[in-house]
């Protein structure tokens, strides 16, 4: 029964990847993607990643699904211009030729993988007592390649600072993205009204279970991101200028606190990133309290995109 | 871990503050960098540090050996210079608070050192891939930093074609994962054999990488992208970030696989670098404005840093090893970041000075900007490979190779592109040697920190290879020097300017003349119309969607070499 | 018939070859990174079967390389936003946005 599921859940996915390339209309593409996103996260569920599936629905398909519609209806117009550029058959021919000889190559090494397959899960049980967690992704995530994740908030932060880079001079350090007015009776209005709230605890939920069960600070922040983002479109609220000394701040406090505690690891364990014994959980608790708020806001001003208003 | 964690907490402090602090902030970060990079230097290679105190596999292990010393050190270095040449040109405006293109400037320069020190230390694939990403994102908006839509669709191919690249770098890590159950370097070195999943991961790890490094024919956003930045930002593009993705070539093809290596897909990465010395150094010889000259003139250096490969093939062995070519290799490297930023530099200084680059009206230049011009001509004569300088130290190093070997052809093809380097150096000197009547007047003041700081950096050049001589025991420069070693650097530069003659656009008269009387008109418009051909070649080449199909060829063409060992 | 993780392989691997292909020969650079996602997703797809192989020790699969995709997932978030930030941008500036080749049109070459 599952192996039939899986069988057309994998048929699914590849159709609608089909979809995406050859839909004529950019828009149509981009609305294959979100639901995309969603079947995706179905698949994370089949390979047995919660944490992964969390993340895909919202980050993976949601974020980047919502950049993408936003994307698609300001570039309308350059679609009939780009359309024209079509390379012709032979190098359709050359590009279907050589992407399915990547295809055949990777399906070979699929199947050419070893039996048993190599693992780390049997390490990762062994050392997990030590770092207090019950959710292993969370263990791995900030105790043992704690390093990869304080590289990827930089990252995300980089990626904010590649963003605002792009403002033209003259509104440098005002507002990102267009002021939206909504009507206050509209269904937007509406639910700008009522799910921020739901969405914030729902976030911070997913958050807070991280520690032992599926979730994290990455997926709560992104369902926080979103609602904020929501508010916005609706008019409710605006996004503040870039040049605010507060903002900046909030900005950069996650990964400094992260820095920090790694520090002091140094003195008090032996190493960059280390946890002095029975510490180890309360440590990995404050860095996801002060990354939580950092990256919900670097995620949210990503999302808003690049200043286009003078602060006033 | 201090050396690369302080260039991210200097940048995340510069955000903070924002504004003038953040230039202040960004200079005391990089003395301070210097400062721990050099200690580090000082107390010697081999050093393993333990993330967490979490050991591999489950860990993440940073190693600091011989290799990674000496390129941090170098690009300690480079920033350095780079960073006092920027504080003229990206200063604050008095009046304002802040200002966009400073402030991204120097975070981005901050993040860009952090990510190189990261790489040329992270023992773990996977830590590799943020860092490459992190190198990535901090590079692409500085190249459209002026904000025009030329410099735009650059950034734009750029980013794009380089994300494909990473994510055949990540697709070739996780499927080492997927085989061997680790992705620290060491480990992975011990326990690697050739089978068709390892040989697919190389191939892809390596065309992947092969595409953010910029090696022809995979370079068809380098020139572009290099050429329209700001020239502070083109020294740092040009000079140190294609580093990182050639310094994990060098990481992957060593230290990860080195057993799975073949000497057939050896001789085609260096194939491939020869092919890039060759058709860019013709293509740069070609171009009308200054920076894109020395922007092609990077993709043909880019070329040299690949010749190394069969050269430190042990035939015994049948295995890739370190020795002499590596080593040659890493100075080369070298040579080329302090070599190509004071260049890059230098055309900035001229630009900002006439308001234009077009090599053909750089008369009267030499006059106005001495000290800008002699910077360029030695940083010329480093990368051609003249004594003193490191490259020629590396060429020492690669003949040795090449005749231990009986490899003779890539000795051939190192004389080529010296050649070939000196014939536009030559052709820009000759250009702004030409004496104007009236002298020219300096459209903006042109800082006299930022002549220096250029000047100094082609200096190191220079001196790199006293530094390398005697580091590496050679003793191949003091007194060794011989007449015919002087005979032979006047022949590169004659035949360089013959070469000028033979294929440049537009000479200067007395030059063209020259060149009419030694050729004549037919061989002339022969060698005219083969440029042409050269140059237009790279244009089909640097076209989207044969760029693109030339990266999944390479892929292919890897595997094909890496199965036929 | 196959196991999951195989099955989801040869899924990533065929995701990978149609992202490519339109990575190639879709002009649109939306559609580019479009193509850029789905690579993508194939190459997580293909990570998330690696893991399922080596579930172990009580659990459903490798947490490392699952711990692993979700920095993926956010490392390839952040490439997309800076890549359609740059396109916007570009689409304001020029009127074609394509990226077929860098300059509109190379001056004519003329020796001497």
């Amino acid at each position: 029964m599952s192996e039939a599921l899986n069988a057309g859940l994998a048929l699914f996915v590849l159709a609608l990847a089909a979809w995406m390339v050859v839909a004529r209309d950019t828009f149509a593409a981009v609305v294959g993607f979100v639901a995309y996103g969603l079947l995706l996260t179905l698949v994370w569920v089949q390979l047995h990643g919660v944490d992964v599936a969390l993340t895909e629905g919202a980050i993976g398909g949601g974020l980047t699904g919502a950049m993408l519609v936003a994307a698609a209806a300001r570039l309308r117009r350059t679609e009939a211009a780009a359309r024209a550029e079509r390379p012709g058959w032979p190098t359709r021919a050359a590009a279907a030729l050589l992407a399915g000889g990547v295809t055949a190559a990777l399906a070979v090494a699929v199947l050419a993988l070893p039996v048993p397959a190599p693992s780390l899960a049997p390490e990762t049980a062994a050392n997990m007592g030590a770092t207090g967690v019950g959710n292993p992704i969370t263990g791995v995530l900030l105790a043992f390649r704690a390093v990869d994740t304080l590289l990827e908030t930089t990252v995300v932060l980089l990626a904010l600072i590649g963003v605002w880079s792009l403002a033209p001079d003259r509104v440098w350090g005002g507002r990102p993205g267009p002021r939206h007015r909504a009507d206050p009776n509209e269904t937007l209005a509406y639910l700008a009204r009522v799910l921020p709230p739901i969405g914030l605890v729902v976030g911070v939920y997913i958050f807070w279970v991280g520690a032992d069960l599926p979730g994290g600070k990455f997926q709560g922040a992104s369902i926080i991101a979103a609602m904020w983002l929501l508010a916005v479109m609706a008019g409710l609220s605006d996004a503040p200028p870039i040049s605010r000394g507060w903002l900046r701040l909030a900005l950069v406090g996650g990964p400094l606190v992260f820095i920090a505690i790694g520090a002091a690891g140094v003195a008090t364990a032996g190493a960059f990133l280390a946890y002095p014994d029975g510490l180890a959980k309360l440590l990995i608790k404050a860095i996801e309290w002060a990354l939580l708020p950092s990256l919900a806001l670097t995620l949210a001003l990503i999302l808003a995109g690049v200043p286009e208003r003078p602060a006033r | 871990m201090a050396a690369v964690m302080a260039p991210f907490v200097g940048a995340l402090a510069a955000f903070a503050l924002g504004g003038r602090n953040a230039q202040r902030v960004a200079m005391l970060t990089i003395l301070a960098g210097l400062g721990i990079v050099a200690a580090a230097a000082h107390s010697g290679g081999g050093l393993v540090y333990l993330l967490g105190g979490w050991a591999p596999p489950l860990g993440i292990a940073l190693r600091a050996d011989g290799l990674a010393l000496a390129m941090m050190l170098a690009v300690a270095v480079v920033v350095l210079g780079i960073g006092v040449y920027a504080c003229a040109g990206f200063k604050t405006p008095p009046g304002e608070r802040e200002a966009r293109a400073p402030f991204v400037f120097w975070i981005l320069l901050l993040a860009i050192w952090g990510s190189l020190n990261l790489v040329f230390v992270s023992g773990d694939l996977f830590t590799l891939y943020v860092a490459l990403e992190l190198l990535t994102f901090a590079a692409v908006p500085l190249v459209a930093l002026d904000g025009s839509a030329e410099t735009l669709r650059s950034a734009l191919r750029y980013m794009l074609y380089a994300l494909a690249g990473s994510v055949f770098y990540l697709l070739g890590t996780m499927l080492t994962y997927g085989v061997y159950g680790t992705l620290d370097i060491t480990l992975l070195g011990a326990r690697v054999a050739a089978n068709p999943v390892t040989v697919t991961a190389v191939a892809l790890m390596t065309v992947g990488l092969l595409a953010k490094t910029a090696l022809f024919p995979l370079h068809l956003w380098l020139p572009p992208a290099h050429a329209g930045a700001p020239p502070a930002a083109s020294a740092v593009l040009s000079g140190l970030v294609i580093k990182g993705s050639w310094f994990l070539v060098i990481r992957v093809w060593f230290d990860v696989f080195p057993g799975v290596v073949t000497m057939p897909s050896a001789q085609l990465l260096a194939g491939l670098g020869a092919a890039a010395i060759i058709v860019a150094n013709v293509v740069a010889l070609r171009q009308e404005r200054l920076k894109l000259l020395v922007a092609y003139s990077t993709v043909a250096q880019i070329g040299y840093l690949f010749l190394m490969f069969p050269l430190a093939f042990d035939a015994g062995a049948a295995e890739i090893g370190r020795g002499g070519a590596l080593t040659g290799g890493l100075l080369q490297a070298i040579s080329h970041a302090t070599a190509k930023a004071a260049m890059f530099m230098a055309a900035g200084l001229a630009y900002g000075a006439l308001g234009h680059d077009r090599i053909a009206a750089l008369a009267g230049v030499a006059r106005a900007l001495p000290l800008t011009v002699l910077t360029f001509a030695l940083a010329g004569v480093a990368l051609m490979g003249l004594p003193p300088s490191g490259a020629y130290v590396a060429k020492k190093l690669f003949f040795d190779a090449a005749g231990s070997s009986g490899q003779w052809w890539w000795e051939l093809v190192l004389d080529t592109g010296g050649l070939l380097t000196a014939s536009y150096v030559v052709l820009v000197l000759a250009h702004a040697l030409v004496r104007t009547d009236a002298p020219i007047a300096p459209r903006k003041p042109v800082p006299r920190i930022a002549e220096l700081a250029a000047l100094a950096l082609a200096i190191a050049s220079l001196a790199l290879g006293f530094v390398a001589d005697g580091a590496l025991g050679l003793d191949a420069l003091w007194g060794k020097l011989t007449l015919s070693d002087l005979w032979s650097a006047v022949l590169v530069l004659a035949g360089g300017a013959a070469i000028a003659a033979a294929f440049a656009r537009d000479l200067p008269q007395i030059f063209g003349g020259a060149g009419r009387f030694a050729f004549g008109r037919p061989l002339r418009a022969a060698a005219v119309a083969v440029g042409g051909a050269f140059a237009g070649a790279d244009g089909i080449l640097r076209r989207w969607p044969v760029a693109s199909l030339a990266l999944l060829a390479a892929a292919f063409a890897f595997g094909a070499a890496l199965l036929a060992g | 018939m196959m196991d999951t993780a195989t099955l989801f392989g040869l899924c990533a691997a065929a995701l990978v070859g149609l992202g490519l292909y339109a990575f190639i020969v879709n002009p649109q650079p939306l559609r580019k990174i479009i193509a850029f996602n789905v690579i993508g997703s194939g190459v997580f797809v293909l990570v998330g079967a690696v893991a399922y192989r080596g579930g172990a020790a009580g659990w459903g699969g490798d947490p490392v390389p699952q711990a692993l995709l979700i920095t993926g997932l956010v490392v390839a978030f952040c490439a997309s936003a800076l890549a359609i930030a740059l396109l916007q941008r570009l689409a304001r500036e020029a009127e074609s946005v394509t990226l077929a080749s860098d300059a509109p049109a190379a001056p004519p070459a003329t020796p001497e």
